[in-house]
């Protein structure tokens, strides 16, 4: 293990591409993620990087570019999603677990078929893990395009989100478009969920959807700040895993690079575990300050006012 | 229907039927501009129904709304809302004055633009309310009555001259709910809005409240505390006979002795008071 950055990182050709295309699903992951996390749509997002497996394998079966059959077939899955099971918590589980044993369903044929029709298993390992490091920079102006129609609808649906996450009844009596909104964040879930499905492979994709949303949540207060870390995370954790997958390549005598997709997912979850120390200091001052609160206001009442207080319970 | 109604809301004939059972039925009231109104019942009496109902989140079978003269659509929601439950997650990233800036424009498509004339309506209206040492804080990190009173803020920025309150003084301690109860008494005045709150208990409200609507299987009485808390309305509302009793200048609404209320499960006490 030699030098931080390894000889030709700078001037290879696929990092470029990587760090290109890592930078921009970080940031729209992100953006997602912690739209994800705030409305407690995990599983949903979960759910999709099965269908996005499905679609991928489908897409490599028929001479597609699987980035295509991942965003197409997971987007097809969110309108599903949001048809059958909108209107109670349990009945959006119970669709998602649906559309996901379905989605694994067909992401086993698709597979099997693949490395049967052409005896490799490449294109298992680049659909589960993903390919960015073979990503031709011919795709980046397609994923560029795709990421701006998620940040788009996340832009559009940003209040009425956030309002319905507070509670969808008061959105609605506001007359906001609830569902509209709704259906805007799924599109924005299931282009976000293809698009890390390309760099990082399906099985991972939650890892950068949630992972780095979630360690901001902890961090900091606000949603503008939440989104600014969020992405800050991601597109930390997708840089130093490229670069550290390209230096695994020095690392002993084999000349092996181990898959960049465990690099980023593993410093996504090291993030997460050090964002709980942050968060404890956090709680601490704001606990600090609920208790300072509760003590003005102990001193506040007076022995006269209990009195009150007692005649009204009945 | 041109007239001009001096009412801010009308509710007439209201009737809302699930599966065949009747949760309310031709249920009827106004409420007059500024008036802090009691909408109380014991639990499962179509408190919630009625508030949904008048929100436009519910569409009675029978009857209609007017809220300030105008029939609901989705460009009149003239009324503020306070749902009972709003579960405000702690690891929500949204602070007290996020909250309550989301009620002055929440509905809209977009991002909303920072300004500082947004920021000093926010930091007036959670003044308005005794919120200002929690501005900053997250809301899912404040105690039950901080976080009513975010709420009470939110809904009222959009300068409503209705505001609906579905149980706020529920799984409040004593002190809390007594302070919610004057909060909103004085608000009713300096902020000339109209109150509909709906609790299962009357008592807190006595110092407060202008008007009460009595709700009990489906029915609504409505009046003054005088004109409806009282034996013979009460009795023809529940279809059986019960005792409105004052104690101590408090109200206690009892079910009847034993041969009057024969027929009633054993023990059933109404309570609202």
């Amino acid at each position: 293990m030699g030098a931080v950055f390894e000889p030709g990182f700078f001037t290879s050709g696929p990092v470029h591409v990587a760090i290109a295309i890592g930078t921009v699903v970080a940031v729209v992951s992100a953006v997602t993620g912690v739209f994800t996390v705030m409305r407690g749509q995990s599983f949903a997002g979960h759910a999709l990087t099965d269908v996005a497996t499905a679609g991928g394998s489908g897409a490599f079966l028929i001479g597609m570019s699987p980035l295509l059959g991942f965003v197409g077939l997971s987007a097809a899955g969110a309108g599903v999603l949001e048809m059958i099971g909108v209107q109670r918590a349990r009945g959006r589980d119970l669709a998602t677990g649906l559309v996901l044993g379905v989605a694994i369903g067909l992401a086993a044929l698709f597979l099997y078929l693949d490395t049967t029709a052409t005896a490799t298993t490449g294109a298992t390992q680049q659909i589960l893990f993903g390919s960015i490091f073979t990503a031709q920079a011919s795709t980046i102006p397609i994923v560029v395009a795709f990421s701006a129609v998620a940040l788009a609808a996340i832009a559009i649906a940003y209040r009425p989100l956030l309002l319905s996450t507070v509670s969808t009844d008061i959105a609605a009596a506001r007359g906001a478009s609830v569902r509209a909104a709704g259906l805007l964040f799924m599109l924005a879930l299931s282009v976000s969920v293809g698009l890390s499905s390309l760099a990082i492979g399906t099985l991972l994709s939650t890892a950068l959807l949630i992972g780095p949303p979630a360690a901001a949540l902890r961090l900091v207060t606000g949603v503008g700040r939440a989104l600014v870390v969020a992405c800050l995370i991601g597109v930390g954790a997708t840089w130093l895993g490229v670069l550290l997958a390209y230096d695994s390549y020095y690392w002993g005598s084999s000349h092996q690079a181990l898959p960049v997709s465990f690099f980023i997912v593993a410093i996504v979850f090291a993030a997460y575990l050090l964002s709980g120390v942050g968060a404890r200091a956090r709680t601490g001052q704001s606990q600090a300050a609920a208790r300072g609160r509760a003590a003005t206001q102990g001193q506040a009442a007076t022995p006269g006012r209990a009195a009150t207080h007692s005649h009204a319970t009945g | 229907m041109n007239r001009q109604t001096p009412e801010i809301l009308t509710v007439a004939g209201v009737g809302v039927a699930l599966s065949g059972r009747a949760i309310l039925d031709d249920v009827s009231f106004v409420i007059q501009p500024g008036e802090f109104t009691g909408l109380i019942g014991p639990n499962g009496a179509g408190k919630t129904t009625l508030l949904r109902v008048i929100l436009g989140l519910q569409r009675p079978a029978t009857g209609t709304v007017l809220v300030d003269g105008q029939p609901l659509s989705r460009h009149n929601r003239a009324a503020g809302y306070v749902p009972q439950k709003v579960l405000l997650e702690p690891d929500l990233p949204l602070r007290a004055k996020d909250l309550v800036a989301l009620g002055m424009d929440g509905h809209r498509p977009g991002i909303p633009l920072r300004s500082a004339k947004r920021a000093e309506a926010v930091r007036e209206m959670l003044h308005a309310v005794g919120a200002d040492s929690f501005a900053d804080a997250r809301v899912g990190e404040l105690s039950g009555g901080e976080q009513q009173r975010v709420l009470i803020a939110h809904a009222l920025i959009s300068r409503p001259r209705l505001l609906l309150l579905d149980e706020p003084l529920a799984n409040l301690d004593i002190r809390s709910s007594q302070e919610i109860v004057s909060l909103l008494g004085r608000i009713a005045t300096e902020q000339q809005v109209a109150l509909l709150l709906s609790a299962h208990e009357i008592n807190p409200l006595l110092p407060v409240m202008d008007r009460v609507v009595y709700l009990a299987g489906g029915r609504a009485a409505s009046g003054t505390t005088e004109q409806v808390i009282r034996t013979d309305v009460l009795s023809a509302l529940y279809g059986y006979h019960v005792d409105v009793l004052h104690v101590h200048g408090r109200i206690l609404v009892v079910a009847g002795p034993p041969e009057v209320a024969a027929g009633l499960p054993a023990g059933a006490a109404l309570q609202a008071g």
